[in-house]
């Protein structure tokens, strides 16, 4: 260290004592500046929430005497969460959305998985073309290729099934794909060597080395995938309108027209709708922020 | 039985790749490829979309669209939720770059912010037409905070209908940005702050001449991101007003074309435009971040 910088050092030493000692006024206003915004950045996230759970357990006639800031008489009241529950058929939603989630992610994680390993590992021919496909293929926004895909499913004789929107999300979201290709870069190509050494087929390499490496990408996909179908409307919307087949996102959207005024019952299912969430997103906090931010950086 | 192990691996090598390939190849081409192709073909055509003849119209579709105030509005539509873009990615910066230095209750305040997106569209289309309400959630706080003249029909209004629609989609989609952000602000190395408050750096310059430059290219990514999403914002107003009282937006139209009115030509037609748009975005952001490096 020269000189001039450490009596630099010595210099902020001595202001940043002088700083503690007297608490100047600009100081004060940076920390009002910046706790002030937090909690107004806070109170917009979670005020339309509150007031959701609010009205969700208040009485018809509370809901329409009181103001919607105003908390429940009775935090107890569960009329409206079980009238929405039985009504809106959302059992039968989740269990939908259940059986499509667990079937597009396995599914993806395992087509994925697969392609990602020949992709990585193998030089063939047109190997550099597939890559270009899949990586073209993420441009395509799906909202607007709706119009043709719809008749794709209705010639395959899709149309209001589970099949129809499981294959939609296995077939056009190639982001599981990427991530496996980026994780392979971390996973050293001696192992498949010294695998082979010892006689181990591709597939062996495949099932019992690479997969089991793969377990943080698989989180990955699990979540990006996991909110994706369990938020996704439009698919089930447009391709699976019967009623058996509802899942969380169309039984909750089949509120709007008989409900219209009943916003007491209609809050009860939007919280049954997002309590999953909630609960996930406690549970799995840490995934959840690495996963997003892995899942998006093409 | 059959073993792949009895194969050399150069055999073994073939059927691997056939089988590993296989359905995830058909699959990509059925349903990103094949769709595309058969959009263009329709967009020529004046296809109902159930009967068996169509009949070839050439450039019709594209000249309506463009001619047709009827079609062509929904580009007005557009521009609320583009600015609405520089809006979130203003916040979700300011709040990521406040989180990354010391803070109290860090953890919590990244929680909440980050929340909203995980939330399902449905279940925030129908909570922000609670919030929009006469005498809802909105009004209410304009009251408390006695600005109860500004009270609007905020979903009623055709002239305010898309501010309050794109302010939704700011509060759903905001702490995405947000999470990219910092986990992008706190891969830069701690010393380099320290070095430069040793320099007496403020926050400001911090912020200006540390944090901006490192995650510039990130920035990038999330706007071009956030315009595609732009012109393709189809949830929120299909779910909280249907595209009534002007919020119709592009994705919309189509979706209502094809599958309303029958006219899936036409519709075709808009959706090559809308893919045409966004491609030709994320192409300009390839070659501008290809440039930089």
């Amino acid at each position: 260290m020269n000189k001039l910088t450490s009596a630099k050092v010595a210099f902020n030493a001595v202001r940043v004592n002088s700083d503690k000692g007297k608490q100047n006024p600009l100081k004060v206003a940076s920390l009002f500046v910046k706790y002030g915004s937090l909690i107004i950045g806070a109170l917009a996230a979670l005020i339309p929430i509150i007031v959701v759970f609010f009205a969700s357990l208040k009485t018809r006639s509370e809901y329409a005497s009181t103001g919607p800031l105003t908390p429940p008489e009775n935090w107890f009241y569960f009329e409206n969460y079980t009238r929405a529950f039985m009504e809106g058929k959302m059992l039968l939603g989740f269990m939908n959305t259940a059986i499509i989630l667990i079937v597009s992610i396995v599914g993806a994680t395992l087509l994925g998985s697969m392609i990602a390993f020949v992709l990585h590992r193998f030089h063939f021919k047109g190997k550099k073309l597939l890559v270009v496909a899949f990586l073209l293929a993420t441009l395509i926004p799906g909202v607007t290729t709706q119009v043709a895909t719809f008749q794709i499913i209705n010639d395959l004789g899709l149309f209001n099934t589970r099949l129809a929107a499981i294959i939609l999300y296995l077939g056009t979201d190639i982001i599981a794909v990427y991530i496996f290709l980026q994780f392979l870069d971390s996973v050293s190509i001696s192992l498949d060597e010294s695998a082979m050494l010892e006689g181990a087929s591709y597939w062996t390499i495949y099932w019992k080395i690479i997969l089991p490496l793969l377990k943080p990408a698989i989180v990955t996909v699990i979540i990006v995938k996991g909110v994706g179908v369990y938020n996704d409307f439009y698919t089930p919307f447009l391709y699976m309108p019967k009623t058996d087949l509802q899942v969380i996102s169309t039984a909750l959207f089949k509120f709007k027209g008989p409900y219209g005024a009943q916003w007491e019952v209609i809050s009860a299912g939007i919280m049954i709708a997002i309590i999953p969430t909630v609960i996930t997103f406690l549970a799995l906090q840490k995934y959840i922020y690495n996963g997003f931010s892995q899942g998006s950086v093409k | 039985m059959f073993k792949l192990s009895d194969l050399s691996y150069k055999n073994q090598r073939k059927i691997i790749i056939f089988t590993f390939s296989l359905l995830p190849v058909v699959l990509l081409f059925t349903f990103a490829y094949l769709p595309v192709f058969n959009m263009f073909h329709y967009s020529f055509t004046d296809w109902n979309g159930f009967s068996k003849e169509k009949e070839w119209v050439g450039l019709e579709n594209y000249k309506s669209i463009f001619t047709n105030p009827e079609y062509f509005v929904v580009f007005k539509v557009s521009v609320y939720y583009f600015f609405a873009t520089f809006v979130q990615m203003g916040l979700a910066l300011y709040f990521a770059t406040i989180l990354s230095f010391n803070v109290k209750f860090k953890n919590l305040f990244k929680g909440i912010l980050f929340f909203p997106y995980l939330l399902n569209g449905v279940a925030i289309g129908f909570m922000f037409m609670i919030f929009f309400r006469p005498e809802g959630t909105f009004d209410t706080i304009l009251g408390m905070l006695g600005l109860g003249s500004l009270v609007q029909h905020w979903l009623g209004n055709p002239d305010i209908i898309n501010i309050s629609l794109a302010g939704t989609s700011v509060w759903r989609y905001m702490g995405f940005n947000f999470i990219i952000f910092l986990g992008a602000i706190s891969s830069i190395p701690n010393e380099i702050y320290e070095a430069a408050e040793m320099d007496g750096a403020n926050r400001w310059h911090q912020f200006r001449y540390i944090i901006l430059p490192s995650i510039s290219r990130m920035v990038q990514l999330n706007i071009i991101l956030a315009i595609s999403g732009t012109i393709s914002a189809f949830e929120i107003p299909f779910i909280m007003t249907g595209g009534a009282n002007g919020s119709k937006t592009f994705v919309i139209q189509t979706v209502d074309l094809a599958f309303k009115y029958g006219k899936v030509g036409l519709a075709s037609a808009m959706a090559v435009v809308l893919l045409f748009i966004v491609i030709v975005v994320t192409v300009v952001q390839r070659l501008a971040f290809k440039e930089e490096r």
